[in-house]
C-alpha cells in the first residue's frame, strides 16, 4: 500500500468518500509519523493522539452515514472531513493548551475553540497537535520559541523560518498534509518558502481572529500550509468567511471556486495566457542571494513563456516598510500583551506578595527576550510625547505603501511576482546576534501586510539543495485569482526535476541518535550572544 | 494637616476665593449585555465571577463586538444636553496594569467622543445656572477589587461581573463654582438618564459615579489654581458636603502659607471630611492609540434621528409646560418632574378626567400621593399601593365641585390606595357628603362650643390657636363631613360675636 502521508489532501478527499481509505487509517498513518520524527524536527509543542483518533472514527461516521444517504449527501460534506490538519499554537482549542510559545501562558488551557477551530470541526477535520512557533509569532526563523527551536526537514542544522516554522515544518515532513499558521510580516510565506511548501496569507478581514493569540491586531491574518496550491485552497475555504465575533473581519462571500482549482496541468495552465504581472524592482533587494534571484527570475520567465504579460513596476515606498512595520507591530502588542500580568492564567510569580513587584517578576521571568524587547519598543512609541512623531506617522507611511500597491492594481495588474525571502533557510543561531540581518530577510513580506493584501508564497525550485520560494500578491479579497495563478505556476513547472525532491534530511529524523534542534542550537551559538535576535512575525 | 468647618456655602474664604469645579459622571447604561460580550448585565447580588466570558474576562485570543444600545444611550444622552454627534467615532486603548483590568488596557474613546460640547441647564437657590458639557463617550468598567482575609491571610480577590459593563462617561468644562451648583448638575444628569431611560444612575450601588476636580483661586484671578480630584461621594448630599468642605479646606490651606498639592482626595463620610488618597504628580501616560480590533463607527444621519425622534419628553420642557399650560408653581413642577411616577400619575389623570382642575391635582398629587407612595402614615407600613389616575382624577372633581369634604377626600384615597377600591363606591360606602348648609353646621358648632369651654376661654384670652382644635372638634362631630373653610368662618364670627 502507498504510504498515506505521501497523499494530498485534495488526494485523500475522493478515497475517504469512497470508503477506500479511512480517516483513522490517515491519522495513524500521520500520528505515526509525528510521534516518530518530532525528537528531530521538534515541530510539534503537542501532539493529540487519543483526540484525533476521536475526531476520525467521528469523521468516518459522517462519511459512512453520508454514503448511506447518497451523492449529494456525500458532496455536501468539505473536502477536508477526515483530513488530519495541525494548528499553530496560538489557536484556541476548546480544553488544550495555546502556549504561542511562550512560558508565561504555560498551563493556559483555552475554555473555548477559536471561530478557525469551530470551522474545521464543523468541516471535519482532525486536528493532529498544535505546532512550534517564535514566542507570540514575533521572529523569523522560530528560535524564540520557550519551547526550543524548530529544524527544517531540508538540512536539520537550518531553521524552518518563522515564526510558524513547526507548521511549515510539519508539511513538508509530511506529518499533516495540511496545517494553519498567521502571518503578520511574513509568518506563514517566509517559512513556506523556506521549507519548500505552499504558505497563504489572505486579505486582512477574510479569515476571523476570534482565538487567535494576537500579536498585532491590524497586522495579523489566519492562513494556511499545504504542500500544493490546491490544498491550500481547500483549506482556506474551510476557515474563511465573516464571523460576527471578530469585527474586523469582512462580509464579503468566500468563492466556492476555491475547492475546484483544475486539477488538470493544461486546464490551469491556460490561466496565464493574457495575464499582467508586475515585477516591483525594489524587491530584488541589495543582499539578495543569487540563486534566489535566478529561481525567481526563471519562474517569471516560465510564466511570461505561458502567455503571461511581465512588466517591471515601482513599489516607491517599499523601504519604509521595515521601519514602519517595526513601529506599529510592538506598539499593537505592547498592549495586547499587557494581559499577561500572571493574575488570571499561565506563569505566575507572585513570591514578592505586592501586584507591582509580581507582575514584573511575572513578566521579566514569563516572557523572552524579543518579545520584552518589542513591548518597550512598542511602548515608547505610543508615550506621550512621541506618539505622533512614531505611531502617527507610520500609520501615515502605512497608507503610502498600500498607496504604492493601489496604483499597480489600478494599472491593470493581475498580480505582483518577487521572491518570498531574500535568502535560503540560514543555519541554526546564525542571525540570533545579528537583528538587522535578521530584520532583512523580511523586506519582501512585510509590505503585503502593511497595506492588508493577500500573498502566497509557492516552491519555485532549489539554491544549493535548500527552497526558494515565489511569492505572489494579489489584490484586495483576490484570493480565488492569485491562487489560480499560482496553481498555473504549479502547472507549467510540474515536470520539473526539482519538483520530485523530497526534502534532504528527512530520512535522518527517524534515527533516535539524531540531535534535537535545541541540541543543535547549542551548539552553533556557543559564545554568540543571546539578545542581539530579531526578526519579524 | 488643617481642619476646616463645612458648612456649605457659609464660608467667609468664599468671600476671598472663588472655586472652580469641574465634574466627572460615570453612568452604568442600562443595556442587557455587556459592552463587548453577551454576558448579561444583571450582576447586583450575583455570585462573584458568575457572569463573565472569555471576552470580559480578557482571555489571549478574544476580540470585542459592540453593544448597540449602549451607542444609543450615549447619542441620546448627547441629543439631550444639545451636544455635536460625530458622525464618525472610533474607539482608542487607554493602557495600564491593574489586577482588575483583565486585558491590560481599558476600551474607551479618548479623541472622538460620541457626543461633545453639550450644556445642561438647570435652578439653584440663586437661580438657573448652565453648565458647559465637554464631552460624554462610551466605555467599559472593570472588575472589583475585594481586600479580604482568608485563612488568615490578607487577600485581594477579584470579581469580574463589573468587567466589561457599558458605561458613559460625562465630563464638564469648570464652570461650577459652588458646592450646591454641583449637587444640583448631577441631580439634572441623574433625573436626565432616568427620564431618557438610559440609566438607573442609583449612586449607592455604583451605577452613578460622581467625581469632582476643585481647585480655588482668589476672587478676580483669571488662572486656575492647583485642582485636587475628590472621589468617594456616594450620594448627592455628599457631593454637596464633600466639594464645600475642600473649598474650605484648600482656602484655608492657603490663607496659612501652604501649598495645594495635585492629588486624588476621599470622601469620608463618618468624620465628613476629604482625606488624602494617593499624589497626582503628573498626568499617567496612558499610552492612548485607536483599538485595532474595533473599525471606526459611522452614525448615519437616519439612525441619528430614529433615535431624536424616540427620545422623551425632557425634564426642563416638562418643567416649563407645568407652569405655562397648567399653572403650576415652580415647586410643584419641580417636584413633579423629578418623580416618574408622580409624573405619570398626574398626566395620567389629567387625560382620564375631563376637567380636572391642574392645580389642584398637583397638589394631590405631590401631597397625598407622594406621602403614601414614600411609605407615611396610612400607606401599610410603605408597601407602595396602586393609584388608579382614572380614580384619582374622579376624587379630585368630587372635591372641586365641593361634593366632598378634603378630610374625606383624604380617607377615601388612603383607601383607594390601600386596597385599590373605585372611588365612588368608597364615598358611598362611607356615606360621606360634605356638608355645606349652614343651618346643620350652626348645630354642629353649637354642641362643640357648649362641650368645650376650656378651649373657648383660651381663644378669648388670645390664644387663636385654639380655634383649629374647635375647628377639629366638629370636623370629628360630623364624621369629617363638615366643610371646614365653613366651619372655621363659623366658628370666629360666633367666637368674636359673643365676646
Amino acid at each position: 500500500m502507498t504510504d498515506l502521508t505521501r497523499l494530498h489532501a485534495h488526494e485523500m478527499s475522493p478515497l475517504l468518500r469512497v470508503g477506500e481509505v479511512s480517516s483513522r487509517a490517515l491519522t495513524e498513518a500521520h500520528l505515526a509519523a509525528a510521534e516518530r520524527q518530532n525528537h528531530s524536527l521538534n515541530a510539534w509543542l503537542v501532539i493529540y493522539r487519543t483526540e484525533a483518533l476521536a475526531q476520525a472514527d467521528a469523521a468516518d461516521r459522517r462519511l459512512a452515514e453520508a454514503r448511506r444517504t447518497g451523492p449529494a449527501a456525500l458532496a455536501a460534506l468539505h473536502p477536508l472531513c477526515g483530513v488530519p490538519v495541525g494548528l499553530k499554537d496560538l489557536v484556541s482549542v476548546k480544553g488544550g493548551q495555546a502556549t504561542a510559545g511562550s512560558k508565561i501562558l504555560a498551563g493556559y488551557i483555552a475554555p473555548f475553540d477559536s471561530t478557525v477551530t469551530a470551522r474545521l470541526r464543523q468541516a471535519g477535520a482532525v486536528i493532529l497537535g498544535k505546532t512550534n512557533m517564535d514566542e507570540f509569532a514575533m521572529g523569523s526563523s522560530t528560535e524564540h520559541s520557550a519551547y526550543g527551536p524548530t529544524a527544517n526537514p531540508w538540512d536539520l542544522t537550518r531553521v524552518p523560518g518563522g515564526s510558524s516554522g513547526g507548521s511549515a515544518a510539519a508539511v513538508a515532513a509530511f506529518h499533516v498534509p495540511l496545517a494553519i499558521g498567521t502571518d503578520t510580516g511574513g509568518s506563514i510565506r517566509q517559512p513556506a518558502s523556506m521549507c519548500g511548501v505552499v504558505g497563504m496569507r489572505p486579505t486582512y478581514g477574510r479569515v476571523s481572529r476570534y482565538g487567535i493569540v494576537a500579536f498585532a491586531s491590524s497586522l495579523d491574518q489566519i492562513g494556511p500550509f499545504g504542500r500544493d496550491v490546491r490544498d491550500a485552497a481547500i483549506l482556506l475555504h474551510a476557515v474563511s468567511g465573516h464571523d460576527r465575533r471578530d469585527a474586523t473581519s469582512a462580509p464579503i462571500p468566500v468563492p466556492p471556486e476555491l475547492l475546484s482549482l483544475p486539477d488538470s496541468d493544461d486546464e490551469a495552465a491556460s490561466y496565464l495566457r493574457g495575464r499582467r504581472i508586475a515585477l516591483p524592482r525594489e524587491y530584488f533587494v541589495e543582499g539578495m542571494e543569487p540563486g534566489v534571484a535566478a529561481r525567481v527570475r526563471e519562474a517569471v520567465a516560465a510564466m511570461q513563456a505561458a502567455g503571461a504579460k511581465v512588466e517591471e513596476v515601482s513599489l516607491p515606498h517599499t523601504d519604509y516598510g521595515l521601519a514602519t512595520y517595526y513601529i506599529i507591530a510592538p506598539a499593537e502588542c505592547s498592549s495586547n500583551l499587557a494581559r499577561y500580568d500572571g493574575v488570571k492564567y499561565g506563569f505566575a510569580d507572585r513570591s514578592s506578595g505586592e501586584f507591582i513587584a509580581d507582575y514584573l517578576r511575572t513578566r521579566g521571568a514569563g516572557f523572552g527576550p524579543e518579545v520584552k524587547r518589542r513591548i518597550m519598543l512598542g511602548t515608547y512609541a505610543l508615550s506621550a510625547g512621541y506618539y505622533d512623531a512614531y505611531y502617527l506617522k507610520a500609520q501615515k507611511v502605512r497608507t503610502l505603501i498600500k498607496a504604492d500597491f493601489d496604483a499597480v492594481w489600478a494599472a491593470g495588474f493581475d498580480s505582483i511576482c518577487a521572491p518570498t525571502s531574500p535568502t535560503v533557510a540560514f543555519p541554526l543561531g546564525a542571525k540570533l546576534a545579528d537583528p538587522v540581518a535578521m530584520y532583512l530577510i523580511d523586506a519582501c513580506t512585510l509590505p503585503v501586510n502593511m497595506a492588508g493584501l493577500p500573498g502566497v508564497s509557492v516552491p519555485a525550485g532549489l539554491s544549493d539543495g535548500l527552497p526558494v520560494g515565489l511569492q505572489i500578491v494579489g489584490a484586495p479579497w483576490s484570493e480565488l485569482s492569485m491562487l489560480r495563478l499560482a496553481r498555473a505556476y504549479e502547472a507549467i513547472t510540474a515536470r520539473a526535476t526539482w519538483r520530485a525532491v523530497e526534502p534532504a534530511e528527512l530520512h535522518l529524523t527517524d534515527d533516535p541518535t539524531t540531535p534535537s534542534p535545541a541540541e543543535r542550537m547549542t551548539r552553533h551559538t556557543q559564545g554568540a550572544s543571546a539578545t542581539g535576535s530579531g526578526g519579524q512575525a | 494637616m488643617t481642619a476646616a468647618p463645612a458648612a456649605a456655602g457659609k464660608s467667609a474664604a468664599l468671600e476671598r476665593y472663588e472655586a472652580v469645579i469641574g465634574i466627572e459622571i460615570h453612568c452604568q447604561l442600562k443595556t442587557v449585555s455587556k459592552m463587548f460580550c453577551g454576558c448579561s448585565t444583571e450582576i447586583d447580588g450575583a455570585a462573584p465571577n458568575s457572569h463573565c466570558c472569555p471576552v470580559c474576562l480578557g482571555l489571549p485570543g478574544v476580540l470585542p463586538t459592540i453593544n448597540r444600545t449602549a451607542v444609543e444611550w450615549v447619542l441620546a444622552t448627547g441629543f439631550a444636553i444639545e451636544a455635536t454627534v460625530a458622525p464618525t467615532t472610533r474607539w482608542d486603548r487607554k493602557n495600564y496594569f491593574y489586577p482588575d483590568l483583565p486585558k491590560g488596557y481599558q476600551i474607551s474613546q479618548y479623541q472622538l467622543p460620541l457626543a461633545a460640547n453639550g450644556r445642561l441647564t438647570f435652578d439653584t437657590s440663586e437661580g438657573p445656572f448652565t453648565v458647559r458639557v465637554r464631552r460624554a463617550h462610551l466605555e467599559e468598567d472593570t472588575g472589583r477589587l475585594i481586600h479580604d482575609e482568608l485563612g488568615g491571610r490578607r487577600v485581594s480577590l477579584i470579581d469580574f461581573n463589573r468587567s466589561g459593563m457599558p458605561l458613559m462617561e460625562i465630563v464638564t468644562e469648570p464652570d461650577i463654582r459652588t458646592a450646591e451648583q454641583a449637587r444640583r448638575y448631577a441631580e439634572e444628569l441623574r433625573l436626565l438618564m432616568r427620564t431618557i431611560g438610559a440609566s438607573d444612575a442609583e449612586m449607592e450601588n455604583g451605577q452613578m459615579r460622581v467625581e469632582a476636580n476643585v481647585s480655588i483661586r482668589p476672587r478676580g484671578q483669571e488662572s486656575f489654581g492647583t485642582r485636587v480630584e475628590v472621589k468617594n461621594m456616594n450620594s448627592m448630599r455628599a457631593v454637596e458636603r464633600a466639594i464645600a468642605y475642600e473649598i474650605e479646606r484648600q482656602a484655608v490651606a492657603v490663607d496659612a502659607g501652604e501649598t495645594i498639592h495635585m492629588e486624588t482626595r476621599g470622601w469620608d463620610e463618618a468624620r465628613q471630611s476629604t482625606y488624602h488618597m494617593r499624589p497626582k504628580e503628573e498626568e499617567n501616560d496612558y499610552r492612548y492609540f485607536p483599538e485595532p480590533d474595533l473599525p471606526p463607527l459611522l452614525t448615519s444621519p437616519e439612525w441619528l434621528a430614529g433615535i431624536k425622534a424616540r427620545l422623551p419628553e425632557l425634564p426642563s420642557v416638562r418643567r416649563v409646560r407645568y407652569r405655562e399650560a397648567f399653572g403650576l408653581s415652580a415647586y410643584d413642577a419641580d417636584v413633579l418632574v423629578n418623580d416618574a411616577a408622580a409624573a405619570a400619575l398626574f398626566e395620567g389623570a389629567l387625560a382620564a378626567g375631563a376637567g380636572v382642575p391642574a392645580k389642584l391635582l398637583a397638589n394631590w398629587v405631590t401631597g397625598e400621593y407622594m406621602r403614601l407612595a414614600k411609605g407615611g402614615e396610612g400607606s401599610g407600613g410603605g408597601a407602595a399601593g396602586r393609584v388608579d389616575a382614572a380614580e384619582l382624577a374622579a376624587l379630585v372633581k368630587l372635591v372641586a365641585g365641593g361634593a366632598i369634604s378634603g378630610t374625606n377626600a383624604k380617607e377615601v384615597f388612603g383607601e383607594h390606595f390601600a386596597s385599590g377600591a373605585g372611588v365612588a363606591s368608597i364615598v358611598k360606602a362611607r356615606g360621606f357628603r360634605q356638608i355645606s348648609d349652614a343651618g346643620a353646621l350652626g348645630a354642629a358648632i353649637d354642641q362643640v362650643l357648649a362641650a368645650n369651654p376650656a378651649a373657648v376661654a383660651d381663644y378669648r384670652a388670645g390664644k387663636a390657636a385654639a380655634v383649629g382644635f374647635l375647628v377639629g372638634q366638629v370636623m370629628k362631630a360630623t364624621r369629617g363631613q363638615a366643610n371646614a373653610g365653613m366651619v372655621q368662618t363659623a366658628l370666629r364670627e360666633r367666637l368674636d360675636k359673643a365676646e
